[in-house]
């Protein structure tokens, strides 16, 4: 049995340690924010100028001036602050951030990342994505072991543009976890999911790893 | 004292205006956009515009209603996936387009606005976002050089403004307000709310940044992505 998505998101939730200030990329980096454990202290920022993220609102907490990065309607708490994007893009490249949970379409066997383009089809943009692994301490990738077409995700090389190149320290996806020290040598392969052998990673995967 | 105050944005931005002009507008998505300037330009019929703002606004609203008019040539921005006529036009080359990463974008801004040429950061190293640029290496890692930005019009949207031009933001609507006011030497605010005075020791914009302003005819502030949660 793979593990779902909210699995997945609480093992990403295990990285975290009391007191982190950690930034959640969009998709299913989102669902970490519910697997946090009760009592852990850990802050939640969004690139687009707010520290210390809330809940989705009710109804009538629902605020027009208050949106996360993904540009969904959020709620403020104790202790949040507001600043402009330059300083919340300060907080991010200048080592602020402990950790970052980010989606990505490509991770490479040497730590590369592409997540913001296809090209060919349309090109949204990479937002904050670039400006996080290039500035966020701890990189964790959450991301589907292969793609629809049973293309590994974990790759020798990234085909697809990069966003960044050797910043991903760990790679969670529904089959296994794979992780590496310093962003130095191979990944070594943590775990498993339940039910799913080591040879069934080892034949859904592309990257070599350890 | 000078009158900064208009009674409405066709009165702020006379003079201000002309085609192949850039103008660089506050906003993050639909959030802390100003309304009311931007049908002001529309209006205006101004065009061939270079526009720097993080995103390009929905189909009908916001930026997208100046992509509509067709009175924009180029956007520099860092995500513009929420705009359909957008990607018609730069698929049928209408429309040019310059990505930046968001923290580039807003320190490109700030930098502008401080009179810094440019400055060295980490991002986008190894993409193609460093193609072209100067890379140089500081404590044994690559940096690439980025230049500032500067606009002939800057248009922002704050929560609250007095006469003298001080400027308050709210919540997450600051997001690249202050920057933007800052990049030009023309910048016009639209404020929902006039007010006599802001406390000094939390003005968001000093009076500077401010050359002219408004009071918002249009405060819609549509929600991109209304999501809620069951009462606890």
């Amino acid at each position: 049995m793979a593990w779902d998505r909210n699995q997945m998101a609480a093992r990403a939730a295990r990285e975290l340690k009391d007191g982190f200030y950690v930034n959640l990329g969009i998709g299913i980096p989102t669902l970490v924010a519910g697997n946090i454990p009760q009592g852990m202290d850990v802050t939640l920022q969004s690139e687009n100028g707010i520290l210390g993220l809330g809940p989705y609102p009710t109804e009538q907490e629902i605020d027009a001036d208050l949106i996360n990065a993904g540009k969904e309607t959020i709620t403020e708490i104790a202790g949040s602050s507001y600043f402009s994007s330059a300083d919340s893009f300060a907080m991010i490249r200048g080592g602020h951030i402990d950790l970052s949970v980010l989606g990505a379409m490509e991770v490479a066997e040497n730590g590369d990342i592409a997540n913001w383009m296809v090209p060919g089809k349309m090109v949204k943009g990479m937002g904050g994505a670039m400006d996080l692994v290039a500035g966020v301490r701890r990189i964790v990738v959450l991301m589907e072991h292969t793609s629809k077409d049973g293309t590994s995700k974990f790759r020798k090389k990234c085909t697809l543009p990069l966003t960044g190149a050797n910043v991903v320290d760990m790679v969670i996806t529904d089959l296994a976890v794979f992780a590496r020290d310093g962003r130095k040598g191979p990944f070594k392969l943590l775990e498993v999911a339940p039910g799913v052998t080591a040879e069934q990673v080892k034949a859904a995967t592309e990257a070599h790893y350890v | 004292m000078a009158q900064k105050l208009h009674d409405d944005a066709a009165s702020a931005l006379k003079g201000l205006l002309f085609d192949g002009m850039t103008i660089a507008a506050g906003g993050f998505g639909l959030c802390g956009i100003p309304e009311t300037l931007i049908l002001a330009i529309r209006d205006s019929g101004v065009k061939n515009l270079t526009v720097i703002s993080n995103n390009a606004g929905v189909d009908d609203w916001g930026l997208g209603l100046l992509l509509r008019t067709r009175q924009i040539k180029k956007m520099i921005s860092s995500y513009v996936g929420e705009n359909k006529e957008f990607e018609r036009q730069f698929l049928a080359k209408e429309l040019e387009l310059e990505f930046n990463p968001q923290g580039t974008l807003a320190e490109r801004l700030r930098a502008g606005g401080a009179g810094i040429a440019g400055f060295y950061t980490r991002t986008g190293v190894g993409t193609v976002v460093a193609e072209g640029k100067d890379a140089k290496v500081f404590g044994g890692e690559t940096y690439i050089l980025e230049t500032g930005l500067v606009a002939d019009l800057s248009i922002v949207k704050a929560w609250k403004g007095d006469k003298y031009g001080n400027l308050l933001f709210r919540k997450t609507a600051r997001n690249f307000n202050p920057m933007v006011a800052t990049c030009s030497r023309n910048t016009v605010a639209e404020v929902e709310e006039l007010v006599p005075s802001i406390d000094a020791n939390i003005v968001h914009t000093p009076s500077i940044y401010v050359r002219r302003m408004i009071v918002a005819k249009s405060n819609e502030k549509r929600i991109e992505k209304r999501i809620t949660r069951k009462e606890a």
